[in-house]
């Protein structure tokens, strides 16, 4: 089967695939799969950010992942405890690969996995006597951090503990912040309520407490990069070749002293507006800070995005972005020369979280490869807006896609790759169609930035062109039929 | 490939970021980040490796750093993913269901199918009746499962749900047929760990099952392996029961189920022991534990079951696989093979030729309880020397049972037994009292590289190293492969650290 080019043709797919469901649930669903329109008519608008339906097999978290594994967990010399039962915190130990610097259980507390390991007895009678025991322990065992993050797990919000009680009490006796984040895994309906709790607890807590001791016109807050792999240094590679001064990196390498100076920057800079346009809004309103989105992925986005940003300064850093993008552009045509002949014109299927599917779309195009079809786990109607130019006319978007339909997509598609997450990914090896995660770079990266897109590059070539995809038929499979 | 000095050099991050400009810029970002004094961070760290902070890290009661389990439900979906058919569907948050696929997955490099029933703030308050329901339906619709075994989160542990008035309802309303078996276990994140979901789950599905089976004796010898993260484990134990010419049900195998071939297309249920079989287990001759701490409570259920109950520790090493092969071939009435006899033979034949390169090597392990057990029942044989001995998810009992395996080797008495420990306490024991080698899962990682020691990886989970689990290490088979893994960990450290005379052509 060719994949579909027109919106009817997709259309006629979605209509097939999703008529597997319930009634019910195919009504639902309808709403959230679409053929796009790059001019984002109305009709074509996918319904997004509500619940996912019981049973159907979302790939969407929860509210703790969203505070606890992607807004605060990077900040390394702060100690998110996961407060509650065991497995949440375990589940998150260092599968997410926000690099930090420092040394691990003594200024740098990322990978490990601090709980208040819940009983019983805690549920029965309550957990705020244990944090305050626990907290007091902690600066015991690790002197030098900075701060504490009370991530809160399902049964605290529902066993009416007090966090935030104790969280005031332990910030005055440890002369630290410590910060209750009520990000129960039942708040919301996906990560996406998480990384607002998240990002106001920041506000309400540490944002504008502490000041730097000189400032300078090119101060920019870098937001929304949690070095998954180490993007957030590749992405202050530019910003700084830029001859700009980043004053603050959220979260991913992150201090508290970062988060809370970070309202002294001129312009704030986006990456993932999903997770973090909840603080620039804030900034802006507070202390009327500009802020703009901007895309580190792939040469065409990288050299827009410097440009667009360079726009809020004076010609010192248009001169030097102008100098930049000239010093890259040999390496981005290597990079170019070097795979676009293996890639061009193959077909990738995305399935993230609330901007790498739009995001990444440039990067490949730069490869030669084409986007046929894409969706969010946790994205909002703004995000969508977003992509819909992004994309071609008639490919197959789908919102908090299910297990069923990324298989059933994939079956029909035949995309020449799929990038989403660990629990896609296996499904697809089954199904002799390469695959790269997206969330975790695979255990590679980074991928924003200059270098990043030659790892990027690299990585997709791999997938696609490894000589196993063309193992698969034994000999003998087709002398087998009677 | 190409020998172009002009060709492409692609550095990722193993190396991109040593270069010169990113050294800089992280001297450069120190100015925002008011961190501690580098000579302050060093001597911190190296009072953490001191008896005074042994002490005072031992002294926490509250506070639990790097524990090494994970929460019940966790284990239920293994237990579910056992059995021919089988959907798990996790009754709670849908976040939960997320972590558990995740969590496999990155250990069996597997699909890993479960659903959830996503309570939200509404269920919260109104309880998670709809949405069981709903999911039940949805999922039996959508997935086509033969049964769907249920287990919960803490949040439906916290808010009450009763799951058998629930699934009940649901057939009621016709969300899902009268005759698909829906077997039930409440598995609250709070108590235990992921050992005991496994167990709790194992035991809901077999008294579902098994209900109103009781028949006559069938001839087949039941093994339940417990929460097992070697797939390679459940087929060296059918390929063992095979030799002995015993009829056998492995309650449950996972082993096809999370390790199927790779054909093109997919397949959600690829394995698991059929349904019929679990049914009929209840009239084995025989039912044989591998795990005297992992399943505990589905011995209860089968204690009351005609046949035999035995229970012996997992069949690592020598003596262990010894006591299994023991066990089963007295239960089912058969003589041992030669061929066995010849694979123990060849197993102690690598040991005799090994011995010298692993004997006296002093051994931190840490992992699941019968893991931890098993393990050091192979250890021993090595004449290796267990210094520190942890399961955070051990109890007392566990731990006087383990002090007595120790006491009774000559290299087990220096050793001590923590329960309930976590990674933190370990890596305190590991500065203070040094060891050669450390046996743990992934997460010991960081503490190898602090102590400077290999870390064997073992038990679960196993995220940064590939394929161990299609291996056993059970039976005398398994045996060989972990003597081979470690033999050889300990020789490439020799090359690694050998001066150049000494790097020698033959070990």
């Amino acid at each position: 089967m060719t994949p579909p080019v027109t919106s009817a043709e997709t259309q006629a797919m979605i209509d097939d695939v999703l008529s597997a469901y319930p009634p019910k649930v195919e009504k639902d669903r309808q709403k959230h799969v679409k053929p796009n329109d790059p001019g984002g008519a109305k009709e074509c608008e996918v319904k997004s950010n509500v619940k996912s339906r019981p049973g159907i097999m979302t790939l969407r978290g929860c509210a703790y992942a969203g505070s606890k594994g992607v807004v605060w967990g990077p900040i390394k010399d702060l100690i998110s405890i996961s407060h509650g039962p065991v497995g949440c915190g375990q589940y998150t130990w260092g599968t997410r690969r926000n690099y930090a610097n420092g040394q691990l259980g003594i200024d740098n507390f990322t990978v490990m996995q601090i709980t208040s390991d819940f009983q019983e007895k805690d549920i029965v009678f309550g957990g705020d006597k244990k944090l305050a025991a626990i907290l007091d322990e902690l600066v015991e065992v690790f002197p030098l951090v900075k701060g504490v993050s009370i991530q809160s797990e399902c049964p605290i919000g529902l066993i009416g503990d007090d966090i935030d009680a104790v969280s005031t009490a332990a910030t005055k006796r440890l002369n630290m912040p410590v910060v209750p984040v009520k990000c129960e895994g039942f708040r919301g309906i996906s990560q996406s309520l998480g990384h607002h709790i998240a990002n106001d607890a920041i506000r309400d807590h540490v944002l504008g407490t502490r000041e730097i001791a000189e400032q300078t016109p090119y101060d920019i807050t870098l937001l929304g990069d949690y070095n998954i792999g180490g993007d957030a240094w590749a992405s202050r590679k530019i910003l700084e070749d830029m001859g700009l001064r980043v004053i603050a990196q959220w979260s991913g390498d992150g201090t508290v002293n970062e988060m809370a100076t970070a309202h002294l920057a001129k312009l704030n800079v986006l990456h993932c507006y999903r997770s973090m346009n909840y603080i620039a809004t804030t900034m802006e309103e507070r202390y009327g800070t500009p802020w703009t989105e901007f895309n580190f992925f792939g040469p065409t986005k990288i050299v827009e995005s410097m440009r667009k940003i360079a726009e809020f300064f004076d010609d010192t850093i248009k001169e030097k972005t102008e100098a930049a993008i000239a010093r890259y552009q040999p390496f981005f045509d290597k990079v170019r020369e070097t795979y676009r002949h293996r890639l061009e014109g193959k077909t990738v299927m995305l399935a993230v979280g609330g901007l790498r599917p739009r995001h990444t779309v440039g990067a490949y195009e730069d490869l030669g490869m084409e986007v046929i079809g894409t969706g969010y786990e946790f994205a909002h109607k703004d995000d969508y807006t977003r992509s819909y130019p992004e994309l071609k006319q008639g490919i197959v978007v789908y919102d908090d896609p299910t297990a069923y339909e990324m298989e059933e997509f994939t079956r029909r598609l035949k995309p020449d790759l799929v990038g989403a997450g660990i629990k896609e990914k296996y499904v697809s090896h089954k199904m002799r169609t390469p695959f790269r995660q997206m969330h975790s770079w695979d255990y590679s990266g980074p991928y924003h930035g200059v270098e990043g897109f030659a790892i990027f590059a690299r990585d997709m070539d791999s997938a696609v062109n490894s000589p196993s995809w063309n193992l698969f038929d034994a000999p003998w499979a087709n002398s087998k039929k009677s | 490939m190409s020998t172009n000095p002009d060709a492409l050099v692609v550095r990722d991050h193993n190396t991109l970021f040593k270069g010169p400009e990113y050294q800089e810029q992280r001297e450069r970002k120190k100015q925002f980040e008011a961190g501690s004094s580098p000579a302050e961070v060093d001597r911190v760290a190296e009072w953490t490796r001191s008896w005074e902070y042994r002490e005072k890290n031992f002294a926490r009661k509250d506070l639990t750093i790097n524990p090494l389990k994970a929460c019940q439900p966790l284990g239920a979906v293994l237990a579910a993913l056992g059995f021919a058919g089988t959907l798990p569907l996790v009754h709670g948050s849908q976040g939960c269901t997320s972590y558990f696929r995740g969590h496999l997955a990155r250990h069996f490099k597997e699909p890993v199918p479960t659903v959830s029933s996503s309570m939200t703030e509404d269920s919260a308050v109104f309880g998670g009746l709809s949405n069981l329901i709903e999911a039940l339906g949805t999922a039996v619709h959508v997935y086509k499962p033969d049964m769907v075994a249920v287990s919960t989160t803490c949040m439906a542990e916290v808010i009450g749900d009763d799951l058998q008035n629930f699934i009940a309802n649901a057939r009621t309303k016709g969300a899902i047929s009268e005759t698909i078996p829906v077997p039930y276990a409440h598995t609250p994140s709070f108590v235990g760990s992921h050992v005991l979901g496994y167990d709790n789950m194992l035991r809901g599905i077999l008294s579902y099952l098994t209900e109103g089976k009781k028949g006559a004796s069938n001839g087949t010898v039941n093994i339940v392996p417990g929460f097992d993260p070697y797939v390679g484990n459940i087929r060296e134990l059918k390929r063992l029961l095979s030799l002995l010419g015993v009829k056998h049900a492995v309650l449950g195998d996972h082993s096809d189920s999370l390790d199927s071939p790779a054909t093109g297309e997919y397949h959600m249920y690829p394995g698991g022991t059929p349904l019929a079989v679990a049914a009929d287990s209840i009239n084995a001759i025989a039912t044989v534990f591998l795990q005297p701490f992992g399943s505990k409570r589905t011995r209860e259920t089968v204690d009351g079951w005609a046949g035999e109950t035995v229970t012996v520790n997992p069949p690592i090493g020598i003596g262990s696989t010894d006591a299994f092969i023991t066990e089963i071939a007295r239960v089912a009435g058969v003589a041992v093979p030669d061929e066995i006899t010849a694979e123990r033979g060849r197993l102690l034949d690598a040991l005799t030729d090994s011995h010298a390169y692993v004997h006296g090597k002093r051994v931190a392990i840490a992992g699941d309880p019968d893991f931890v057990t098993g393990m050091l029942g192979f250890l021993l044989e090595l004449g290796m020397e267990p210094v520190h001995v942890l399961a955070t998810n051990g109890d007392e009992t566990w731990a006087n049972q383990t002090r007595e395996l120790l006491a009774a080797s000559p290299f087990g008495r220096q050793a001590t037994v923590w329960p309930g420990k976590d990674g933190w306490h370990l890596r305190s024991l590991v500065l203070t009292e040094p060891v050669d080698l450390i046996v743990g899962a992934t997460h010991l990682k960081h503490l190898a590289r602090e102590a400077d020691v290999p870390l064997f990886r073992a038990g679960f989970p196993i995220f940064d190293r590939h394929h161990l689990h299609r291996f056993p290490i059970y039976g005398y088979a398994g045996g060989l492969a972990l003597l081979t893994q470690l033999v050889n960990l300990f020789l490439d450290e020799l090359d690694r650290n050998a001066p150049d005379h000494s790097f020698d052509i033959v070990r």
